[in-house]
């Protein structure tokens, strides 16, 4: 194989981790709401956390961008 | 890549330049050119300044300007008491003006300012601006971790209660996670700008190439394609909002452990 078609192949595959990545803030969402909905009262002062928790996940997704701009850019 | 003019490429509006003939401008051999991104930073930095004046007025009762600007530092300040405790108080100068900066900095990056002819150009899209603003966050961790509790700072990287035997395996892994800190704070908020960004670029392209490649692409690419771009930009503003609260959220963090250890 080419190295610049490999290295295209490879920031395609990259966006993989995007895809999961969106799982893991779906699931940071999904659970604060589940939790919040149970528990109105006590949801408002978590919501920091929430941020936390959806910061953690997301820059994993954006890793995968970076290396895929790397890839195809460098 | 050096695309033929009729196509659109998604990087170039990430281009700096330098404006108004200084490109030649030197001081001790470095080029020091006023850029579009210094002209959008002095831009955000005086619609930021105009914001506050009009709401520092100290009315009793406060109008709507003052009351913007108002639920702005009390959000900051509510942020930092709960984050930090009675020790936050003093950051809020710090905190407020990076959350309001960047806030600014993204908003008027997604101004539809092309209209008219002007480019707006998003400096939070670049690893630069977003690096020395993280740098400058962890400086202030490092320096207040450092006055405040001398060596006794480094007990940051064996939390409480780790058994003898782990500690040469925990104190390594919190050392790497928190040199890594001011990275992974500049890389978040300048890759979702710039990710951002390309995405609207390139589902604008699809609009224009569609367009012009003939009715039923106009209507069976273009549209939907325009359709979707109007709901990503509606979530790059929240977006624009979250990554200006991630950054001053996760900065108020980093100061707690300097403050309060843990």
């Amino acid at each position: 194989m080419e190295p610049e078609a490999a290295k295209l192949l490879g920031a395609g595959l990259a966006a993989i981790g995007c895809g999961l990545a969106s799982i893991g803030v779906g699931n940071v969402f999904a659970k604060f709401l589940e939790g919040a909905l149970r528990n109105p009262g006590a949801a408002d002062a978590q919501q920091g956390r929430l941020f936390i928790g959806f910061a953690g996940a997301e820059l994993l997704g954006l890793l995968a961008f970076v290396v895929a701009a790397l890839l195809i850019f460098q | 890549m050096a695309a033929e003019p009729a196509k659109v490429d998604p990087m170039h509006q990430f281009t700096i330049e330098p404006l108004f003939g200084s490109g030649n401008w030197e001081l001790a051999g470095y080029n020091i050119a006023f850029t579009n991104s210094a002209l959008w930073m002095a831009i955000s930095a005086l619609v930021l300044w105009a914001f506050m004046l009009g709401g520092m007025r100290r009315q009793l009762v406060p109008g709507r300007w003052q009351m913007a600007v108002e639920s702005f530092t009390g959000f900051i300040e509510d942020m930092l008491a709960a984050n930090v405790g009675p020790a936050g108080r003093k950051y809020v100068p710090y905190i407020f003006t990076l959350f309001m900066f960047i806030l600014f900095a993204n908003m008027l990056g997604l101004l539809p300012l092309g209209v008219v002819g002007v480019h707006a150009f998003t400096f939070t899209s670049h690893f630069t601006v977003t690096g020395v603003l993280a740098v400058l966050s962890f400086a202030i961790v490092l320096i207040v971790g450092f006055a405040r509790h001398g060596l006794h700072f480094f007990s940051l990287f064996l939390p409480h209660g780790t058994p003898w035997w782990m500690a040469p395996i925990i104190a390594p892994i919190e050392l790497i996670s928190f040199m890594v800190r001011p990275f992974s704070l500049g890389l978040r908020l300048f890759v979702a700008m710039m990710a951002g960004h390309v995405l609207l670029e390139v589902l604008s392209s699809f609009v224009i190439s569609g367009g012009n490649a003939g009715i039923g692409y106009g209507i069976f690419i273009g549209i939907p394609s325009l359709a979707l771009m109007v709901g990503i930009c509606a979530l790059e503003i929240l977006v624009a909002g979250i990554q200006a609260y991630v950054f001053a959220l996760l900065t108020s963090l980093y100061i707690n452990d300097a403050e309060n250890l843990h």
